[in-house]
């Protein structure tokens, strides 16, 4: 899972090669209309799958709704972010729509499905499986799906990000520079979480299937 | 129409008239929760941690697993999208969510409504056949055993026979004026269809229902305690939305228990004869606020759902 072979790596670019008749997908491997609308790939990879070692987060597996609406988020600054910013207002409503629709259709790794009634010892395990109801923390897995691996249009994976990005939002929470969250059902939780509890919990997600 | 309903009703009755009757017919009120003195917490259920490496642990686990996991694990007895977990928060653990070590130490449960004394078994008998719109296990079955150890292990040092402070939901005054459909929509499409839908018909991952359904054909049936509109808003007022309890006014509450409450779901399997007018007479008419039998947009609501 860890390591994909170089390749897949060549047939999902000669994959993306052949769809060029996609306007999303011209977006994504080459930009937008607009140059400051840099190309996804170079950071989010051609398979969708981010880079973690630079905090690039996964896109593939995300609902197409979810990220067009962060798009808006990043531009609005209710998501600040000062990669993100010059590129989502870079883009019209429209390239972000394809995009996002483009992105939707990527074929993902399979996570495994944990939920509630695996045995949880951990920090990380117990906040992902337990929650911490004391401090009104519900289970990750209760919004974000058995093993993180998202529900619906709203609730987006958290398997298969880096610990590093997934922390890296948490803390954005934190500090005030994420509240894109509808009626703030994900702020309150991260701000009742302790810097201890980000990092187990992150590493928790981002260890799954790995 | 009215031939087709009679045949719709029929339809209905048969597979019912199928089941064995239970023991505790139906989903009694319970008093509602009351706040532990001043100074003092509510009665704390021992860790997971705590629990030994022994049979017994062995039986506690799986007790747990079951009822957080109920469509995986007891799919035989389960007929809808729910686990025990949905309406027991925090693993039947959450005080004002009618948690397992509330219960346990209450029963057996003397009813002066039919002179009968009920278990805890036939409690949760209960639970499984409306909540769950399913078919209860045995009594004696490998399930039960397991459930009810594991509310014996949360109830570890509760006094018995004593109502403890936390049992059951808190109660919600009604509004003065009564409740609004219309309000309650509105709360509802505001605050709670992100998660439950659009339709009330919850969100699943794959085969899993991860936000579980509030009404339709795959939420609990006409005969469960959370269609009655008092209870439901007591639930809500306290628990939702997820994480945020207590966040809605209590008129809020009352407004969307009874929009959520005035959606068809699984026909009350007591159902008499096929007749929703006679069911209500016997069952409803006098089980708190609810929409059972009654007209609602022209509608009369208790069809089913199935
Ligand atoms: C120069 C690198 C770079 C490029 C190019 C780039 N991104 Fe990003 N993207 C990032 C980083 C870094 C983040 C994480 C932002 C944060 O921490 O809030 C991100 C986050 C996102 C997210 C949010 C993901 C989530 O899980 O919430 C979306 C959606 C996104 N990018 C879409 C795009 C699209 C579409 C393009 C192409 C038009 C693009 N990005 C181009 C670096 C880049
Ligand atoms: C009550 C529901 C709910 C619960 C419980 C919940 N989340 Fe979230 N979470 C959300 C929502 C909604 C979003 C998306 C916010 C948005 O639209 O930008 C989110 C987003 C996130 C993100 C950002 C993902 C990304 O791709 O940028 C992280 C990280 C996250 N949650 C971690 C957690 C962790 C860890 C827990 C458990 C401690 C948790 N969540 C529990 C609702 C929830
Ligand atoms: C749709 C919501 C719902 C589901 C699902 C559900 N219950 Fe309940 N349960 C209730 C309500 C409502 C009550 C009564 C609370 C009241 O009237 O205040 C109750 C009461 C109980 C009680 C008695 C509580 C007491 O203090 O006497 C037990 C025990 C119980 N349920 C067990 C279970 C089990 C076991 C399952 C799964 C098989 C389950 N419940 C599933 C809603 C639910
Ligand atoms: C962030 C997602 C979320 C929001 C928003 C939310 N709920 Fe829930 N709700 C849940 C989850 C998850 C459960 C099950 C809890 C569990 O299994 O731990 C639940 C359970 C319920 C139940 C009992 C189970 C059932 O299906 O009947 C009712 C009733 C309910 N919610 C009503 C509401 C109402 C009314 C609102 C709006 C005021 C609301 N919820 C908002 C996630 C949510």
């Amino acid at each position: 899972m860890k390591k994909r072979n170089l390749a897949a790596g060549l047939l999902a670019c000669i994959w993306v090669a052949s769809v060029q008749a996609d306007p999303g997908a011209d977006v994504y491997t080459k930009g937008g209309a607009n140059p400051a609308a840099l190309a996804c790939l170079t950071c989010h990879g051609a398979d969708g799958m981010g880079m973690a070692a630079a905090g690039f987060p996964r896109l593939a597996g995300l609902s197409a709704e979810y990220m067009k609406k962060q798009l808006l988020d990043f531009q609005s600054g209710s998501r600040a972010h000062p990669v993100m910013l010059p590129i989502a207002s870079a883009l019209t409503e429209g390239e972000m729509q394809s995009v996002s629709l483009y992105i939707e259709q990527m074929t993902t790794p399979v996570y495994p499905r944990i939920n509630r009634s695996a045995e949880a010892t951990s920090v990380g395990e117990r906040l992902a499986l337990r929650g911490a109801w004391e401090r009104n923390i519900p289970e990750c897995v209760a919004c974000h799906g058995p093993g993180g691996v998202g529900v619906g249009a709203a609730f987006p994976p958290l398997a298969g990000q880096s610990s590093a990005y997934l922390s890296s939002q948490l803390i954005a929470w934190k500090r005030g520079t994420r509240t894109n969250d509808p009626n703030d059902l994900m702020g309150h939780i991260a701000k009742s979480l302790t810097d201890d509890e980000v990092k187990a919990v992150s590493d928790y997600f981002s260890g799954l299937g790995q | 129409m009215k031939i087709y309903l009679a045949i719709a009703a029929t339809l209905i009755a048969l597979p019912v008239a199928a089941q064995a009757p239970v023991a505790m017919d139906d989903q009694s009120q319970l008093a509602p929760s009351v706040q532990p003195p001043a100074g003092a917490d509510y009665f704390q259920p021992p860790l997971e941690s705590e629990l030994p490496d022994n049979a017994f642990g062995a039986l506690v686990r799986e007790g747990r697993a079951i009822f957080v996991d109920t469509r995986n694990r007891a799919p035989e007895h389960v007929g809808n999208g729910m686990n025990c977990t949905n309406c027991h928060l925090d693993q039947g653990r959450k005080a004002n969510s009618a948690p397992l070590w509330g219960a346990y130490p209450m029963y057996p449960a003397y009813r002066s409504k039919n002179d009968k004394v009920n278990t805890y078994v036939e409690r949760m008998q209960g639970c499984f056949q409306f909540s769950m719109d399913g078919t209860a296990p045995a009594a004696d079955s490998h399930i039960m055993n397991a459930l009810s150890a594991y509310s014996y292990w949360l109830s570890t040092g509760a006094p018995t026979g004593e109502v403890q402070p936390g049992r059951a939901y808190p109660k919600v005054q009604e509004p003065e004026g009564g409740y609004d459909l219309a309000q309650g929509r509105q709360v509802y499409e505001e605050q709670c269809a992100i998660c439950h839908g659009d339709q009330g018909q919850g969100q699943k991952s794959g085969e899993d229902f991860v936000l579980p359904p509030l009404w339709g054909k795959e939420s609990f049936n006409w005969g469960a305690g959370m269609h009655r509109i008092n209870t439901a808003a007591d639930f809500i007022k306290e628990s939702m939305p997820l994480g945020k309890g207590g966040s809605l006014t209590d008129e809020q509450a009352w407004n969307v228990a009874a929009f959520m409450n005035s959606h068809e779901r699984p026909q009350d399997p007591r159902l008499i004869d096929g007749s929703v007018e006679e069911t209500r007479k016997k069952y409803h008419a006098n089980d708190g606020v609810n929409l059972y039998g009654v007209e609602v947009n022209g509608v009369v609501l208790g069809q089913g759902a199935d």
